[in-house]
C-alpha cells in the first residue's frame, strides 16, 4: 500500500483543477488516477469553441482549454497515472485500482476527490419500442468516433434531443459531409442555448421538430430509418401523426448522469434530483474526508464553472489534509417553487467566507424574481430577464448574513414570475 | 424592410431587429441588450461570418486526425466549401496546438490552426 495526501479520481478538468489547487494550498503527496489515454475528460472531444468566455475571458476550443491545465499539472510535482481505472474506494478512503504496468494499485489517502464526471443516458433509459440493430448511438459516443478516432458512424441522420451536445453533433455531421434530416424535442422548447439552435441548426437549415419523438426504429442488421410522431402536453405520442423518417442513423442526446458507481457503494448520502453526492460548501460529502467536483456531482453546462467548483473542492480538501477533521453545524439549502436543486446541499455554520449557491429552474421564465428565504423570511430578491432549465444561475450568501443563522435553518430559493 | 435575428455573441440570445431600405443600408437596430449586439447585427445584415472548428487527417500520429479552427470568422457562405476543402488535406504528426494546418484558406485570408497536440505513434 502507497500512503499519499490526495488521491483525485478522474483527470477532467475538474481533476485537474482541483488537484492544481489543492497542491498551491500546500498539500504535497498528490496523486491523479485516470482511466483514459490522456488526461483532459471529455474536453478532448469538445473540438467547437465556446469554453474558457467566463475563466480565461477568451473563446477556446475544449481541447485548448483542457491544454492549458494539462500543461501546469505536467510542470508541477502531482503524480499522474493514465490508463488507471479506480474500481473501489473503501469507508477509510484505500483506494483500489489496476493498471496494466503495475496491476492492482492500493492508495492510502488522507483525502479523496471525486472527479468521475458524467455519461449519456443510454437507449435502455428511454424505452423506444424497435429492433437492436446498428447504427443508434450516443451523440457524445458520435462525438468520440468523429473528433478522436476520424470514423464517420453514418450518412443519413436524425437527432433525438436538442440539447447542446445534439446541436453540436448535427453541425459537426453536416461539415463532415452528413446529411442531417432533423432535430426532434420531445419538449416544447429546447434545453440547448439559443446561438447554438441559430449557429448548429439554422445556419445548415435543420429542421428543429418540438413536442416530436421517435417512437419506433427499423432495420434488420443497419437501421433503416425511424417512426417519429407529435406528443401531447403529457408528452404522450398522438395517434395519426407518425410519420417514417429513412436514416441509417440515429443520435441520442437525452441527458447526462454523473457518473457514480463508486461513491454509491461508499454508501455516500446522495441527491436524488441531482443524482450525485449531497455537499457542504466545501464540497465534502457525507463521507468525511472524501469531496466531489465537476460533473460527477451535478451536470455542468460551462466548463468555468467546473474548474471553479472544483478549485474549492481542492482548497477543501487542503484544509481537511492539513488541519484535521472539525464538527461542523449545518444549515440547509433547498429549491422550492420552480428550482429544482442548488449545490450545495449545506453550510457549516463556521464557515468564514462568503457563499455561492448553484442551481438550476426547471422551466424556462422571463423577467422574472429569484428570491431567497431563510426559514420563510425574504432575506434576497433578484430580478433575472430570462431563466432557463439549461443555464445554471448563482446566488451569493454573504458571510455576515451566514452568522446569523442557526444549525438545521434552511435556505430555500424559488422563482416568482 | 425590417429583419429580424437572434444575436449569437453570448449565451443570452437576444432577438434584434434590422430596418433597413431598399438599398440594404441599416436605418435602425434594436431589441439588443448590448453595444456587441449592435455590432454583430450590422455584420450579420451585410457580410455574415462563423468561426469554423473541424478536424484535419494526420498520418504517423496517436490518432488518425486531430482538431483544427479558422483563426478568425469566414464568411458564412464559404463554411462548407471550407470544411471540404480541410477534409481533403493531409498532415504529418507530430503536430502542437497553434500550428498552421492551411494558410489563407480559399484566398479568404484566414489561416485554419491545429487546437490540440498530436505527437508521434
Ligand atoms: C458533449 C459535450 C459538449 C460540451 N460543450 C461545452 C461547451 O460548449 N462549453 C463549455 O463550457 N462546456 C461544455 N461541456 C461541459 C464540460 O465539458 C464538462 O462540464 C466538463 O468537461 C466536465 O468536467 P469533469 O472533469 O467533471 O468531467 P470529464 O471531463 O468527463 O472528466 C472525468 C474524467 O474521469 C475519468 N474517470 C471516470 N471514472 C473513472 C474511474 N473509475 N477511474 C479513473 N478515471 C475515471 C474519465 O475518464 C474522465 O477523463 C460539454 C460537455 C459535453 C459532454
Ligand atoms: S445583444 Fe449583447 S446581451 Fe444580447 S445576445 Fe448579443 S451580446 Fe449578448
Amino acid at each position: 500500500m502507497i500512503k499519499y495526501d490526495l488521491a483525485v479520481i478522474g483527470g477532467g478538468p475538474a481533476g485537474m483543477a482541483a488537484a492544481l489547487r489543492a497542491r498551491e494550498c500546500g498539500v504535497e503527496k498528490i496523486i491523479v488516477l485516470e482511466r483514459a489515454e490522456t488526461l483532459g475528460g471529455i474536453l478532448e472531444q469538445c473540438i467547437h469553441t465556446g469554453f474558457g468566455l467566463h475563466y480565461f475571458k477568451t473563446e477556446l476550443s475544449g481541447p485548448e482549454y483542457a491544454a492549458r491545465f494539462i500543461e501546469l499539472v505536467e510542470d508541477s510535482d502531482i503524480e499522474v497515472k493514465i490508463d488507471t481505472m479506480v474500481l473501489s474506494i473503501s469507508d477509510d478512503n484505500v483506494v483500489t485500482a489496476v493498471n496494466k504496468t503495475d496491476g492492482l494499485l492500493e492508495i492510502d489517502a488522507t483525502a479523496v476527490i471525486l472527479a468521475m464526471g458524467c455519461r449519456e443516458r443510454p437507449r435502455g433509459a428511454l424505452n423506444i419500442a424497435g429492433t437492436r440493430c446498428a447504427g443508434v448511438l450516443s451523440a457524445g459516443t458520435a462525438q468520440k468516433y468523429v473528433n478522436i478516432d476520424g470514423y464517420m458512424p453514418g450518412k443519413e441522420v436524425v437527432i433525438l434531443g436538442s440539447g447542446d451536445i445534439g446541436l453540436i453533433m448535427a453541425r459537426r455531421m453536416t461539415l463532415e459531409g452528413a446529411k442531417v434530416k432533423m432535430v426532434c424535442e420531445l419538449m416544447p422548447y429546447s434545453s440547448g442555448l439559443t446561438r447554438n439552435i441559430v449557429q448548429c441548426l439554422d445556419d445548415f437549415d435543420i429542421p428543429l421538430k418540438l413536442s416530436t419523438t421517435v417512437i419506433d426504429i427499423h432495420g434488420k442488421e443497419r437501421l433503416e430509418g425511424v417512426t417519429i410522431a407529435k406528443v401531447d402536453d403529457n408528452r404522450r405520442p398522438i395517434p395519426g401523426t407518425e410519420e417514417f423518417v429513412p436514416c441509417d442513423t440515429l443520435m441520442l442526446s437525452v441527458g447526462l448522469i454523473p457518473e457514480n458507481e463508486l461513491s454509491k457503494n461508499m454508501g455516500i448520502e446522495f441527491d436524488p434530483v441531482t443524482n450525485g453526492p449531497v455537499v457542504d460548501e466545501l464540497r465534502e460529502t457525507s463521507h468525511p474526508g472524501v469531496f466531489a467536483c465537476g460533473n460527477v456531482l451535478h451536470v455542468h453546462d460551462l466548463v468555468d464553472f467546473v474548474t471553479k467548483e472544483s478549485q474549492i473542492a481542492g482548497e477543501g480538501a487542503a484544509k481537511y489534509i492539513l488541519g484535521g477533521k472539525t464538527d461542523k453545524k449545518y444549515v440547509k439549502t433547498k429549491g422550492i417553487n420552480g428550482v429544482r436543486y442548488i449545490v450545495p446541499q449545506k453550510i457549516d455554520l463556521a464557515n468564514e467566507g462568503d457563499v455561492e449557491l448553484y442551481f438550476r429552474v426547471g422551466d424556462v421564465h422571463k423577467n422574472a424574481k429569484i428570491i431567497v428565504t431563510y426559514n420563510g423570511q425574504e432575506i434576497i430578491s433578484r430580478k433575472r430577464p430570462r431563466l432557463a432549465p439549461g443555464e445554471m444561475e448563482n446566488v451569493v450568501i454573504k458571510n455576515d448574513m451566514l452568522k446569523n443563522f442557526d444549525e438545521n435553518g434552511i435556505i430555500e430559493i424559488q422563482v416568482e414570475d | 424592410m425590417v429583419k429580424d435575428i437572434i444575436c449569437v455573441a453570448c449565451p443570452m440570445g437576444c432577438q434584434i431587429s434590422v430596418d433597413m431600405n431598399d438599398n440594404g443600408e441599416i436605418l435602425s437596430i434594436s431589441g439588443n441588450t448590448c453595444k456587441r449586439g449592435d455590432a454583430y447585427a450590422r455584420t450579420e445584415c451585410t457580410a455574415p461570418a462563423r468561426s469554423l472548428t473541424t478536424t484535419v487527417k494526420v498520418s504517423g500520429g496517436i490518432h488518425p486526425v486531430v482538431p483544427v479552427k479558422s483563426a478568425q470568422a469566414v464568411p458564412k457562405g464559404l463554411i462548407m466549401e471550407c470544411a471540404k476543402h480541410i477534409a481533403s488535406l493531409e498532415i504529418k504528426a507530430p503536430v502542437k496546438i497553434g500550428d498552421i494546418v492551411c494558410k489563407d484558406i480559399l484566398g479568404t485570408g484566414v489561416d485554419i490552426i491545429a487546437t490540440n497536440i498530436c505527437p508521434e505513434a
